[in-house]
């Protein structure tokens, strides 16, 4: 086991150069010039902006460039904003814990509704329930996450005005924001209300980046079940005698885990890029809105190190879905 | 009285292009202590049947009979949950693929155990001697090391133990091995046979071997049961089947064993089990009988007595029994 998770671990050095080279690139591809950004409308003189190139080192060669940016990486130094001069690092960190409190709701919310969906579809297949929940999903993938974000937004925050539009928070509730985790902070402040309060902001996003997600995860589930469900240990596992809902619960779940741990490792990638969307419309102070913002001010440092810091994110992840598939699955630990 | 008692059983599938009946009015005993082999070609129906008495056909079979009996319970009109407290504990099924048969995902200690958890009660520390004991009945060396092991880990002789180990853990009264050597090695087949018939020996259950191998039946069985197209057209002990066949089929199954052969030749019997679509009017093996004529191919015939081996043939072979046509 040991020797797996190193193996793994090897893995993360050509990746994490890649994505080095590739968040260092992207950037440096968008047109715009970031020293006549910065300048905004008033413009420049040309002596000031050679000034300023040399002076960000941009009139250096590429390569020179990055791999000064390189050697920066490697001894944690990700560079300072161009904006607000704080180092990139300190600004991911103070942000991240909004991102990462709303993707694990919206994890945590996708998987407990759609792995049960997904057997109770696959034990009924073919009855009313298992075509109602598979439409269901399926109208649930294809939804644009904007529109699903308004349309939820109109009816419960305008008409039902159950839950507020946007925010963390409401303004009367203040307390040091110490773990950045808004439902942890809440608690520790000890203030009545608060932590209702931080739910209630809470559902909403988390509905809306969980959904597709869930749709992902019910669907995989309930096809692994079917195949699985056809295998002879199944028909062995009767033949014993065992309960139907211990056949499903145990005997076939746990192989039908397999492909939906892959699915749902893969799904958080793409809720760390979904969170942009999500955090826009519900102006929710995470990475994803910074990133946008950074893009627009072409702030090459935030842009390259909250690249990278994110792809560090998923990569973290899909390490701990290989240790979680040899766990689960004894056949894989072994090779 | 018998141990297992079948009379009249059918076994209907329901397909896109309409009902397909794999098993058609069967009737089978098993005595306590007694090999009843069931042969025939594969879609003869007889791993069917067998799984119909089990209760894990899916449920797009239809199964029905007049009396289906085990042990002095009616499994027909029975509960699932009264007949799970009787499968897996009385009466055990083992498979053709020892290798996919297991869960890969739990050790095979695991899988044991829980049978003996689920039907004797038994606690943690009375499971794991047990498991090693059961272990060591079939013939699995170092038991308690194994008890851990995965399927994958394992060969596939050693699965077929295990799964045989899982069958008897709660001393059943009648097993049912479909086609428990046909995916293993020519000298493992013969060992697991051994193993099959001295567990048979020292506890006393019934087994039920089903097969297509001529040469199984005549070494291990006491009565062999020939199915054909869903229908048991002849069942004898095995020694009278060998010397001298009622039925052409059982009669055509027999030449085609190599040891028999007498001519450079092996004989085949022509043509293949009729499926849904192409079943004949009459006697189901007329197309494929060298001595069917137009009464064979029109009206199906019923199965005679015990004294003919209930051989479903208007013609038994090897009788000095004038035949009314």
């Amino acid at each position: 086991m040991l020797k797996y998770f190193a193996s793994r671990l090897l893995t993360f050095i050509p990746t994490f150069i890649g994505v080095t080279l590739i968040s260092f690139a992207f950037i440096r591809l968008l047109p715009g010039d970031p020293i006549i950004v910065m300048a905004g409308e008033r413009g420049m003189s040309p002596e000031r902006h050679a000034e300023l190139t040399a002076q960000y080192g941009f009139d250096q060669p590429m390569y020179v460039q990055f791999w000064n940016y390189l050697t920066g990486v490697v001894q944690g130094d990700l560079g300072n904003s161009f904006v607000t001069k704080r180092p990139v690092w300190d600004e991911f960190f103070a942000l991240f814990p909004a991102t990462l409190e709303l993707s694990l709701c919206a994890m945590i919310f996708a998987v407990a509704l759609g792995l049960p969906a997904g057997v109770i579809a696959a034990v009924n297949r073919g009855k009313f329930f298992d075509r109602a929940l598979m439409s269901t999903a399926l109208i649930g993938y294809s939804m644009p996450i904007f529109w699903w974000a308004l349309l939820l937004i109109i009816v419960f925050s305008g008409i039902l005005q159950w839950t507020p539009v946007s925010g963390r928070i409401d303004l009367v509730y203040y307390f040091p924001n110490a773990s950045g985790f808004m439902i942890y902070d809440a608690i520790m402040s000890g203030q009545s209300g608060a932590l209702w309060s931080a739910i209630r902001h809470l559902i909403l996003p988390t509905i809306v980046l969980g959904t597709i997600p869930l749709a992902v995860i019910a669907r995989q589930t309930r096809s692994a079940m079917l195949e699985v469900l056809g295998e002879d240990y199944i028909r062995t596992a009767r033949a014993k005698g065992m309960s139907p809902s211990r056949i499903n619960a145990v005997h076939a779940l746990r192989n039908a885990l397999i492909p939906v741990i892959t699915v749902i490792g893969l799904s958080v990638g793409t809720l760390l890029a979904g969170a942009i969307l999500t955090e826009t419309i519900f102006s929710w102070p995470g990475i994803g809105k910074w990133m946008v913002d950074s893009i627009f001010r072409r702030d090459y440092p935030v842009v390259q190190g909250g690249l990278l810091l994110i792809a560090v994110m998923v990569m973290i992840v899909n390490l701990t879905v290989d240790v979680l598939y040899g766990i689960i699955n004894p056949k894989i630990r072994k090779r | 009285m018998s141990l297992l008692r079948i009379r009249n059983l059918s076994v209907e599938f329901s397909t896109s292009t309409g009902m397909f009946r794999a098993v058609d009015s069967v009737d089978q005993d098993v005595a306590n202590g007694e090999i009843l082999a069931i042969v025939g070609e594969s879609g003869s129906g007889k791993s069917v049947s067998m799984l119909a008495l089990m209760g894990l056909l899916p449920w797009t079979a239809k199964v029905t009979a007049d009396e289906l009996s085990f042990d002095g319970h009616d499994l027909l009109n029975m509960s699932g949950r009264e007949r799970r407290r009787i499968i897996g504990k009385d009466l055990a099924m083992i498979f053709q693929e020892p290798m996919s048969s297991l869960n890969p995902c739990f050790t095979v200690g695991w899988q044991i155990k829980e049978a003996l958890r689920k039907h004797l009660g038994m606690d943690r520390a009375a499971r794991h001697k047990r498991a090693i004991e059961l272990f060591e009945q079939v013939g699995i060396p170092a038991p308690e090391k194994r008890l851990s092991s995965f399927p994958h880990q394992l060969s596939g002789g050693m699965n077929q133990r295990v799964m045989i180990a899982m069958a008897i853990a709660c001393k059943p009264k009648l097993l049912i091995a479909d086609e428990p050597t046909t995916a293993l090695d020519v000298t493992i087949q013969a060992q697991i046979l051994d193993l099959l018939t001295s567990l048979r020996e020292d506890s006393g259950m019934g087994l039920v071997l089903i097969t297509h191998d001529m040469g199984v039946v005549a070494e291990t069985a006491h009565r062999v049961s020939v199915q054909y197209a869903g229908q048991k057209i002849e069942e004898r002990p095995v020694r009278d089947l060998f010397r001298a066949p009622h039925h052409p089929y059982s009669d055509a199954l027999l030449r085609a064993l190599p040891e028999r052969a007498t001519e450079k030749r092996l004989p085949t019997i022509p043509g293949v089990v009729p499926g849904q679509f192409d079943r004949p009017a009459g006697c189901l093996f007329s197309p494929r009988c060298q001595f069917a004529n137009d009464h064979c191919r029109t009206v199906s015939p019923a199965p005679f007595g015990a004294d003919l081996g209930y051989a479903r043939c208007h013609y038994p072979l090897n009788t000095d029994r004038r035949i009314a046509s």
